[in-house]
């Protein structure tokens, strides 16, 4: 459904991505692995009725519905996402900043953490089901407070312009434009406030590839895949290279590098 | 083995060319697709990662020659060569891709890529040890071999295992079509050394039946 919505400092006037690429290539493990599997296989997945359970050391715990979220001061924000895989892309997110959700629930001082949790629904999401799951479900992710109170970081609920399709998180999920994508966790169920790093799904699959903070930095080397470039995707074709150099915090650095004043970012990765 | 009918003579050589021709469908055909703007928004990646699934599918296929004749007594020796000659045609078409659309020709990554990661490593090592096989598929080099040609080839184990490594380490997570191929070159190299053992197994076999009545 059409969403209207207000424009943003925020935003980048970087070429979009086409609609059809941010739509049909997807990582979504609960749709399946395959970049395709996301918009192919979610069509059994019902993003209503829906709703997101804040709790944790809070003062006022609540359970919002949808509808209540849709309510909030929407605003466009065009972003680029960087996979760790090395591709990225421009998207016109539409959402509101997740600190003005969290103000509502009055975070503890003893808060010091956000943990964030998928939906489980095997009968819907056929990568949850099967003998050979690649994940373990629920799927998990987590930010230190102060990122996630960042204006940048923004619970979005739709994308060009409408109300976000299954495959991009249906219908309510994180984006944290200077991490790797997959810290943006999809069709969020519940958020909880902690003293503790929470852990986090692709840490515990492979702590030595993928750690708690995956800000974007080309200087810290994946094994498998080298960060200092990405393609873009829907600019190259099959004869032309897209690739771009890739840049630190993915080019929010002015607005960000000060959450890590002093932290080893070679450590912290 | 009932169930097969025997090809006629006639039809060997021409069915060898026809195995080359159908073998190289895959390429020419993602080739077009990706071309045309059929291979999805990365193309790329997708026509690179096609390219070496299916040298690993012709890998399986050149291993699998020997147990189908021992096992189901299938004797398809004569595709052997060209089974193997179209999974070197597949890795150098995928380390083609690779290094000019996905890496730009961008010489300094790419060395570093090598040096840095192992998947990458075992993959040029292994398609470097595919090129003497290559060069050496053909009946001059057998006969001038002798001996040592099948020393030579036996290399083709040790490089389907290092295929199936590159595969296994360059997916983010193990799924089904991933595991399927991985299980059948370990089954394929299992055999190997479990093979002299069972062909005295079948041989005698017959005997002791007879010996127990």
């Amino acid at each position: 459904a059409p969403l209207a919505a207000s424009t943003s400092q925020f935003s980048t006037d970087e070429k979009l991505t086409p609609k059809e690429a941010v739509t049909t290539y997807n990582n979504f493990y609960e749709f399946g692995t395959g970049k395709g599997d996301p918009s192919e296989k979610s069509q059994h997945f019902k993003p209503l009725p829906w709703s997101v359970k804040v709790d944790g050391m809070v003062g006022k715990p609540k359970e919002f519905g949808i509808e209540e979220l849709m309510k909030m001061q929407l605003e466009e924000r065009v972003y680029r996402l960087r996979c760790v895989e090395g591709w990225s892309m421009v998207i016109p997110w539409i959402g509101f900043p997740l600190s003005v959700l969290l103000d509502q629930v009055e975070p503890l001082g003893s808060a010091k953490y956000v943990s964030f949790e998928t939906v489980v629904r095997p009968e819907e999401m056929p990568g949850q089901t099967g003998l050979f799951q690649p994940l373990e479900w629920p799927y998990i992710e987590g930010l230190r407070l102060d990122e996630a109170r960042h204006p940048l970081t923004i619970l979005a609920v739709g994308l060009y312009g409408e109300t976000l399709p299954n495959q991009n998180g249906a219908p309510i999920r994180l984006v944290v434009p200077w991490k790797y994508g997959f810290k943006s966790i999809k069709s969020i169920v519940k958020i909880s406030l902690v003293e503790e790093q929470p852990e986090t799904t692709w840490k515990n699959s492979n702590a030595r590839e993928y750690g708690f903070y995956s800000n974007v930095n080309p200087e810290v080397d994946h094994p498998r895949w080298s960060q200092a470039t990405e393609q873009r995707i829907g600019e190259g074709g099959f004869f032309k290279v897209a690739n771009r150099p890739t840049l630190m915090f993915n080019g929010y650095g002015e607005e960000v590098a000060s959450l890590y004043e002093g932290m080893d970012l070679k450590a912290n990765y | 083995m009932a169930g097969i009918p025997a090809l006629p003579r006639r039809l060997h050589g021409p069915s060898i060319w026809a195995l080359y021709a159908i073998g190289l469908v895959p390429a020419a055909w993602n080739f077009y697709l990706g071309a045309t703007g059929g291979l999805g928004v990365n193309p790329v990646k997708t026509f690179e990662h096609l390219l070496g699934i299916w040298a690993l599918r012709f890998l399986i296929a050149t291993l699998a020659i020997t147990p189908l004749r021992d096992v189901l007594g299938l004797n398809w020796l004569r595709y052997r060569r060209a089974l193997g000659l179209l999974a070197f045609y597949y890795v150098l078409m995928h380390f083609s891709v690779w290094l000019i659309l996905d890496r730009g020709l961008d010489f300094g990554s790419i060395g570093a890529d090598i040096a840095k990661r192992p998947y990458i490593t075992i993959g040029i090592v292994c398609l470097a040890c595919l090129l003497p096989l290559a060069l050496t598929s053909n009946n001059w080099s057998i006969r001038r071999l002798g001996q040592r040609w099948n020393g030579l080839h036996r290399l083709i184990y040790p490089i389907a295992l290092g295929g199936a490594l590159h595969y296994f380490l360059a997916v983010k997570s193990v799924t089904l079509t991933p595991f399927v191929h991985i299980a059948l070159v370990a089954l394929l190299l299992l055999y190997r050394p479990l093979r002299k053992p069972f062909l005295n197994w079948k041989r005698g076999s017959p005997r002791l039946a007879r010996a127990s009545r």
